[in-house]
């Protein structure tokens, strides 16, 4: 299978246990990505507040250069980088949009590329049996919170599942012999773009992220994102001051636990660089042994 | 060249505000054979009318041109006008300037001049008219009424006590419908069932009606006075002429079904009667879930029945019957709230539906009466309504207000707090709606002396924590967000059109809107006829209906069965299609097309070459023909006509037009 | 101060609906205000004027009071509202319309998302991607708060998860181009 990639800028810096994680498993199961030529920063999450046009061209000028490399579909590891890519791809089937869109990035833009979230590259492309067949080392007995954010599953015209009660990951975590547990804060925002901005409002929704993941009995939480997954690493020693309770939730991308279900090496993943400890749950898990 | 009258009427100032009516009438007088042409304010009143009728005698006219509303309105008036001056009423044309013209144009030289056009057309057309005569048709004194909940029922009753024999179908295996499964109703909190089943009973036993359950309707043929319905009366597997209704075989049945009559909180056997006062009161087998209908094992019903009454080998029954009016009272079904993911509806087990609360009050109901919720028998204390859940929401598809629901849901806060003074009720509105008799005062006490505590907002999302659910809104008056850890929720789930009732429709060929609720003939003034003659409507199939409202128009459509049945026959319409054997090739398309059956295929002897012949041609049963014109726009060779409407004379008037 | 002069507020601020329904596609007289955006609001708590509020304001022509309102910046554009909202109104494509008014109005009341975006921005103009380290190390100078976030730098910075120089595309005369453009077409600053 052949995709192209496009990694956003998170993936060489806050996300970069993403990146590492997703080429090892990529490499392991057989997936070809290959990076779009000197993609740009999607415009996430600036561009869309100040000019429309803005954040529909900064994707667009990605979609062209995917498709004057023939790429037909473009895996997309990062959930705010998918929100803007498939924006602006279901902006450009509109005729007159396309046109502007193509005379701002001085481009020939048709929007023939489709954009994909990884998770779904993975949940929903590869074969059950094929998936659960290259398990070595199964996730039995770890309780993991799927945690989907906003961005994956709103609005409606970009949504890869409900964004209500999606199950895309649960039912990936599940084939990796994982115990999916029901919880009611999937897709609630945990405040990721309003970190830096306006951080006690933020840390307040990251909190209450925590909180119903740890009282759902999670052992930690999988997510599809950076800006969470940093958010909910990053500041989970204040989200535990806020709340007055202790969580010690580990935070794992979704193919980071793919990788140790694969076999791969916990450093390999980028496993070892996670704010809260990640490492000593997985090694001590029945998966481990 | 016949003589023509013009009149054109100014409505008032429905027209004349936006049509220069003297103009157009003074232009008017200029169209070939037009001998007299005026003007008048109201050309419909009793002034007007006679002021037809004397031009009619004074200048002599053929025919006469009316200039006004649509047809749809006036046009009997005009005819019967004609009529009495001694004219054939259909050498009558009603013009309409107002519907087409005035009501939706501003401009009004434009709409002078569309005026005189549409005029222009037709005195063409009535040039070419010809005198028409309707014939009779026979009444068949019967009537159908489908559906056996509260308003077919009445309806049923009604028809059958004005003296016509009624046969009251349901689908269901009992008559009582919706009404069976609520507990009190509202404002009075009279038990349901305390009022309902005295009618059931009534209708069982009235000599008039016959009773048939577990029936459906599977095609209709024939026209008012006569239709032909084919009924498929389904399998029971009870030979009900034998069965006792004494209950042994229930009893024994080893199969638990979960209740469709207990909202799924209960259950039933295979064999079974839904519930204790239903009508007919012996038991049905569903097989569905029968483990001897399914693979063959079992047959204990079979052994304990002590009359015999269990046949494995009952089959559907297709019986054909001959109506002369039909009552349509399918009902509704309760929306499905599955939709609410955001409130964990169909997935958390204590966010229930109104139908729900109603079986967990009913003392017949699976928990005796007793309040406790489906998901571990506690008894809930904080207790959160949801209205409008399925109504009032267009990204659900669910644009209209369910009508019964504000009040249903009151009912059920009183009634919760009377039975447990501990409870407390919290209710999410956006409006309150109460316009029926003693409603608001209703609502009020709620909040007054039951203890309700109303909340101006829309819940966004439910979900649980423990034992406990988490519901979140905002008090939009007080603009802040608010949460209540509830015990239960209850969705006031709106009314959605059955899910077949599309099919139904089709084939008793009735309209239905976009959502799929039957369409009455006229929002006002036909509110429960059909577009379909000799087709009525009753409840909530029409529209989300409370039992009050459905009762009254079950009693109206009666009325208009009832009067259909006493007439001794039936005017056919004069304006038929007529075909010209000398152009019809017989190919059949006409036939084919037909929606009345109302075309045969003859042979006729004829003369060709000095030699006899026999030739296929069309031939149309004048009775039967309803005037649709569908034939005419089927037929190759031009041979078909509809009289009124003749190709003739839709060519007269477009060359008119073209002619401006 | 006296009441609301109503059938003025809502005569002179017709334009400015109309604006919003014709370039954001956000028609405010959809809004029956039955507050399921504000309820499932996970930053409601953080505003002064709830979402449905903030539409209600819109509806009754304060518009001046909306563009300049705090709780704008305080949506975090997740979304919910607009995925159950019962009118289809779209209350997050409107948050963000009053988020692009102020900034042409010149009404921005947080300062701190006004001085984000512009980083944010400038380092995908200059470099074609956004230099995380660079963009928040200038935020923490500029707005003052030196130390946020710092106790979290050395961590960053030993795992590898901060470069600590730019990463930059080949083409970066495409990205002045694409700024440069927007510009031409749509006027203001981006």
């Amino acid at each position: 299978m052949k995709y192209g990639l496009y990694p956003g800028c998170s993936l060489n810096g806050t996300g970069i246990e993403y990146g590492l994680s997703t080429k090892a498993v990529a490499q392991k199961l057989g997936i070809d990505f290959v990076e779009i030529p000197d993609w740009n920063c999607c415009g996430a999450s600036s561009a869309h507040n100040r000019n429309h046009l803005l954040s529909v061209a900064l994707p667009a000028r990605n979609l062209a250069l995917a498709e004057q490399h023939g790429i037909d579909q473009i895996a997309v590891p990062c959930a705010a980088c998918y929100q803007r890519m498939k924006a602006a791809e279901v902006a450009l089937r509109d005729e007159a949009t396309r046109q502007e869109v193509g005379e701002v990035i001085e481009m020939n833009v048709e929007g023939k590329s489709r954009t994909r979230a990884l998770v779904e590259v993975f949940a929903n492309d590869l074969d059950a049996d094929f998936l659960s067949s290259v398990v070595v080392r199964p996730l039995s007995g770890l309780k993991v919170a799927s945690y989907y954010g906003c961005l994956l599953v709103k609005p409606a015209q970009v949504a890869i599942d409900s964004p209500e009660n999606p199950m895309i990951m649960d039912k990936l975590m599940a084939a990796l012999g994982a115990t999916p547990v029901e919880w009611s804060y999937k897709t609630e925002c945990c405040g990721g773009s309003l970190a830096i901005t306006r951080p006690e409002a933020s840390l307040g929704m990251t909190a209450n992220v925590l909180k119903y993941a740890k009282l759902a009995g999670a052992d930690c939480i999988v997510t599809p994102c950076p800006l969470c997954t940093s958010n909910l690493d990053m500041r989970q020693k204040a989200a535990e001051g806020l709340l007055g309770m202790e969580l010690g939730l580990p935070i794992y991308y979704f193919t980071e636990l793919m990788g140790v279900a694969l076999g791969l090496e916990m450093s390999q993943l980028g496993l070892t660089k996670h704010f809260v400890e990640a490492t000593s749950l997985l090694k001590n898990s029945p998966a481990a042994q | 060249m016949k003589r023509i009258g013009v009149f054109v009427c100014h409505c008032g100032s429905n027209i004349a505000n936006t049509v220069h009516c003297e103009k157009v009438a003074q232009v008017a007088k200029d169209f070939p054979g037009v001998v007299l042409s005026t003007d008048y304010k109201y050309m419909c009143s009793e002034p007007g009318q006679v002021m037809i009728q004397e031009a009619i005698r004074e200048h002599n006219l053929d025919g006469y041109v009316v200039a006004a509303c649509s047809p749809r309105m006036h046009e009997p008036t005009f005819r019967k006008c004609a009529a009495r001056a001694g004219m054939n009423p259909y050498m009558v044309e009603q013009v309409n300037i107002r519907e087409q013209c005035s009501w939706v144009h501003a401009d009004k030289e434009k709409g002078t001049e569309k005026s005189i056009d549409l005029l222009r057309m037709g005195v063409a057309k009535v040039v070419k008219n010809e005198p028409l005569y309707s014939t009779t048709i026979p009444v068949t004194k019967r009537s159908l009424v489908i559906g056996g909940g509260i308003a077919g029922i009445q309806a049923a009753l009604d028809i059958a006590n004005a003296g016509y024999p009624v046969t009251l179908l349901d689908r269901e295996h009992t008559i009582g419908g919706r009404m069976a499964q609520v507990d009190k109703t509202f404002p009075t909190l009279d038990c349901s069932a305390c009022i309902l089943t005295p009618k059931m009973v009534e209708a069982a036993q009235h000599p008039n009606i016959e009773l048939m359950t577990y029936a459906e309707v599977e095609a209709v043929d024939g026209f008012v006075g006569n239709f032909d319905v084919t009924i498929r009366k389904k399998a029971r597997y009870v030979d009900f002429d034998k069965c006792t209704g004494c209950g042994a075989c229930t009893e024994k049945c080893p199969k638990k079904v979960p209740s469709e009559f207990e909202m799924e909180l209960g259950v039933r056997k295979a064999i079974y009667t839904p519930f204790p006062q239903a009508v007919p009161n012996k038991p049905i087998i569903d097989a569905n879930h029968c483990r001897y209908l399914l693979d063959g094992k079992c047959g204990i019903c079979k052994k304990v029945c002590p009359t015999g009454a269990v046949d494995y080998e009952q089959k559907d029954e297709l019986i054909m019957e001959r109506f002369g009016a039909i009552v349509v009272a399918t009902g509704f079904e309760q929306f499905d709230i599955s939709a609410y993911e955001e409130y964990g509806a169909g997935k958390i087990p204590d966010v229930i539906t109104g139908l729900h609360l109603e079986r967990l009050m009913n003392a017949s109901g699976p928990t005796a009466g007793k309040i406790k919720r489906p998901s571990d028998g506690k008894v809930p204390e904080k207790i959160v309504f949801v209205k409008c859940v399925g109504s009032r929401d267009e990204a659900k598809g669910r644009p209209y207000c369910s009508k019964a629901c504000c009040m249903y849901v009151a009912k059920h806060a009183t009634l919760l707090k009377e039975k447990m003074p501990n409870s407390k009720s919290y209710i999410f509105y956006m409006d309150v709606r109460t316009p029926g008799k003693n409603y608001e005062e209703f609502y009020a006490r709620t909040q007054n002396e039951y203890d309700a505590q109303y909340i101006r907002g829309r819940v966004s999302k439910i979900f649980q924590v423990g034992d406990k659910l988490i519901v979140r809104g905002e008090d939009s008056l007080l603009g802040r967000p608010v949460e209540i850890e509830a015990d239960l929720v209850v969705l006031a789930a709106g009314m959605d059109p059955r899910s077949d009732a599309k099919d139904l429709a089709r084939t008793l060929g009735i309209s239905y809107d976009q959502h799929g609720w039957f369409t009455e003939a006229h929002p006002k003034l036909q509110p429960v006829e059909t577009h379909t003659a000799g087709i009525y409507l009753a409840g909530a199939c029409q529209g989300p209906k409370d039992i009050p409202d459905s009762v009254a128009q079950a009693s109206a459509a009666a009325v208009k069965a009832a009067g259909l049945l006493s007439k001794p026959e039936l005017t056919s319409e004069a304006m038929t299609a007529l075909c010209d054997e000398a152009i019809c090739s017989g190919c059949g398309l006409c036939q084919s097309i037909c929606p009345y059956k109302s075309i045969e295929i003859k042979s006729v002897n004829e003369r060709y070459h000095g030699q006899m012949r026999q030739r296929r041609v069309s031939n149309v049963n004048q009775g039967l023909c309803q005037g649709c014109g569908a034939c005419t726009v089927a037929c190759p060779s031009g041979a078909m006509n509809l009289k009124g409407f003749t190709n003739d004379q839709i060519l007269a008037e477009v060359d008119a037009l073209c002619q401006r | 101060m006296g009441p609301i002069q109503l059938s003025m507020t809502v005569a002179s601020s017709q334009d400015f609906r109309d604006r919003l329904k014709k370039e954001y596609g956000v028609d405010v007289s959809l809004c029956y205000q039955c507050g399921k955006c504000s309820a499932g609001c996970p930053a409601a708590f953080a505003m002064e004027h709830t979402v449905r509020q903030m539409l209600r304001m819109v509806q009754s022509g304060l518009v001046q009071e909306s563009l300049s309102s705090y709780s704008i910046w305080s949506c975090a554009g997740c979304e919910t509202c607009s995925t159950r909202c019962p009118r289809q109104v779209d209350p997050a494509k409107f948050m963000e319309a009053l988020r692009i008014e102020a900034k042409k109005a010149g009404l921005v009341a947080d300062k701190n998302a006004d001085l984000f975006n512009d980083l944010f921005l400038n380092s995908v103009k200059d470099t074609g991607r956004l230099h995380e380290v660079g963009m928040i190390a200038r935020f923490n100078i500029l707005s003052g708060q030196l130390f946020k976030d710092a106790e979290h730098a050395p961590g960053l910075f030993t795992q590898g998860k901060l470069s600590i120089l730019p990463h930059k595309i080949k083409n970066t005369e495409a990205m002045a181009k694409i700024f440069a453009n927007v510009q031409k077409k749509r006027g203001g600053k981006s």
